[in-house]
C-alpha cells in the first residue's frame, strides 16, 4: 500500500491538564509559554510517534525489587502496580512503552542531584523500570512503595509518595509524562504539583488499592489505568502523490 | 467515536528523570558513515529571564532520509532502515544548558492537502518546572523555498516564523544547526497545538 493511514486525533484536553504556569509550584512561572499555542493541522508527523519504534528495541525490565542485579532484594513495602493504558474511547493500547522512576522506601532518589535529604540509599534499589503493554494495553510492575520526601518549593514542603510514569503511546500527540499517587496519602492535598491538575481530573492520578491484585504472603496490589488521547473519527488513507 | 474516559493529567518530569528517561547515546540517531545527510542540531532552552534551563528533557521524532516514519501507519513504499528509529532524546547540560543531537536531514512527508511539507523534525520539551510538554517543530534555514510553502509554517504569524527555523552555523559535514527554545518574551518560540 502506498498511501499512509491518516488518523484524526481529538484535542489534547487542556482543561484536564495543569496550566503551564501555576505559581504555587514556583519554578513553573518562568518556564511556561506566555503566547497562545498555534493550532496546526495534524499530519503524519503528529499522528505517528516513537512508541512503536522504541518498543522494538526496548528491553522489558519490570521488577524494580530485583533489577539492580545485586542478587539481594530491595528493602521496603513490596507492591504490585498494574493496570491498562487506554485511549479516551476505551480501547486498550498495546505495545506502549512505560518507563518509571521513583524514590526508594526512605524517600531518597538514587540520583546525583539529591544531596540535601539525609535519608539512606538502598544498594539493592535504583528505582527505575520499564515495560511494554500487552495486547490488551495491560502492564504490571513489581516495586517498593516510595517514601515521601522534602523539596524546596516552600517551607516544610513534602512530596506525597509517587511514581513517575513516562508513556510513549501510538502518536506523538499522545506523549504523556505523569505521576501516580497512592490512595489516602495525607500529603496529597498539600502538594502543589498534584493540585496543579484541575480538581475534576486530579483523582485520575491516584491508584486504587485492589485486594484482587494483592498476592498472599508477597505484595500489596494497586490498580491504575492511564488514559491517552483517542481518535475522533475513522482514519483515512491519504498523502502526497 | 465519542470520548468516554478523561485524559490522565500531565505532571512534571521533575529533576530526577535522567534516572531512566535518558541514556547516554540516546541523542545520537545515526552512526558515522550513515547514508544520508548527517546533521547536528544544538542549542539551549532558556527561561523567561533568559537563564538557561539546566534540566530540560528534549525529544525529537522525525522521518528518515526517504521521508518515511518508522510507524505502522506510514505504509508508503519507501525504504526503512533497521538501524534508524527516528526518535532521539537528550538532556540540557547542567552547567551550560547546551543540548545536541546528531541525526540526518529528514525526507519529504505529506501534508493534509496532498503536497509535501518542508523538511522538519518534531521536538517535545519537558523539564522540572514544566507541568505539560511543549511541542514545536525544527525547520532548516537552508530550505528557504520549501519553508515558504509549508502549511504549518503558514499557520504561524509571519513575525514569529523564524523561531521555528534552525540556523545553519557550519556548512561542513555534518552540517551544524542552532535551535534555541525560548520561553516568554517577544522572541518566545512558537509552541504548537495539534
Amino acid at each position: 500500500m502506498s498511501e499512509p493511514l491518516i488518523r484524526h486525533y481529538g484535542p489534547r484536553a487542556y482543561a484536564d491538564h495543569p496550566p503551564f504556569s501555576y505559581p504555587d509550584y514556583r519554578s513553573t512561572v518562568k518556564r511556561s509559554p506566555t503566547h497562545d499555542l498555534v493550532e496546526i493541522v495534524q499530519t503524519l508527523s503528529e499522528t505517528t510517534g516513537p512508541g512503536q519504534a522504541w518498543a522494538e528495541i526496548s528491553e522489558e525490565d519490570s521488577d524494580l525489587t530485583t533489577n539492580t542485579g545485586t542478587g539481594s532484594p530491595a528493602i521496603g513495602e513490596r507492591i504490585i502496580v498494574t493496570g491498562r493504558v487506554l485511549d479516551e474511547n476505551g480501547q486498550g493500547l498495546p505495545g506502549t512503552v512505560l518507563e518509571i522512576w521513583q524514590a526508594n522506601a526512605s524517600g531518597r532518589y538514587a540520583h546525583w542531584r539529591e544531596t540535601e535529604f539525609p535519608a539512606p540509599l538502598d544498594p539493592n534499589f535504583v528505582g527505575v523500570g520499564q515495560c511494554l503493554t500487552d495486547s490488551d494495553g495491560g502492564y504490571r510492575f513489581t516495586t517498593i512503595k516510595p517514601g515521601p520526601y522534602p523539596w524546596g518549593n516552600h517551607p516544610n514542603a513534602w512530596r506525597p509518595s509517587h511514581i513517575h510514569f513516562s508513556i510513549l503511546g501510538p502518536s506523538l500527540g499522545a506523549r504523556l509524562v505523569t505521576q501516580m499517587y497512592f490512595p489516602g496519602d495525607p500529603l496529597i492535598p498539600l502538594d502543589p504539583i498534584f493540585n496543579s491538575a484541575p480538581p475534576h481530573a486530579g483523582g485520575r492520578m491516584i491508584a486504587t488499592y485492589d485486594h484482587e491484585v494483592t498476592e498472599e504472603n508477597w505484595a500489596l496490589g494497586y490498580r491504575w489505568d492511564i488514559v491517552l488521547r483517542g481518535e475522533l473519527a475513522t482514519p483515512t488513507h491519504g498523502g502526497a502523490d | 467515536m465519542s470520548a468516554e474516559l478523561g485524559q490522565t493529567p500531565s505532571q512534571t518530569v521533575g529533576p530526577y528523570f535522567t534516572l531512566r528517561v535518558y541514556r547516554k547515546g540516546d541523542e545520537i540517531l545515526v552512526p558515522e558513515g550513515y547514508p544520508g545527510e548527517r546533521i547536528v542540531i544544538e542549542g539551549r532552552v532558556l527561561d523567561g529571564d533568559r537563564r538557561h534551563i539546566e534540566d530540560a528533557l528534549l525529544e525529537i521524532w522525525q522521518a528518515n532520509p526517504a521521508g518515511r516514519y518508522r510507524h505502522p501507519d506510514d505504509t508508503r513504499d519507501l525504504a526503512l532502515d533497521a538501524g534508524f528509529t527516528g526518535f532521539g532524546r537528550t538532556v540540557s547540560d547542567f552547567e551550560t544548558g547546551e543540548y545536541r543531537f546528531v541525526t540526518v536531514k529528514p525526507g519529504p512527508v505529506p501534508d493534509a492537502e496532498g503536497a509535501y511539507q518542508a523538511p522538519h523534525i518534531s521536538l517535545v520539551v519537558q523539564g522540572r518546572g514544566m507541568l505539560n510538554p511543549v511541542f514545536t517543530r525544527i525547520y532548516f534555514s537552508d530550505e528557504e523555498e520549501a519553508n515558504q510553502d509549508d502549511l504549518t509554517l503558514r499557520r504561524v504569524p509571519a513575525p514569529r516564523r523564524d523561531t521555528l527555523i534552525a540556523q545553519l552555523l557550519d556548512d561542513q559535514d555534518p552540517k551544524v544547526y542552532r535551535f534555541d527554545v525560548l520561553f516568554q518574551g517577544e522572541d518566545e518560540t512558537v509552541f504548537l497545538d495539534f
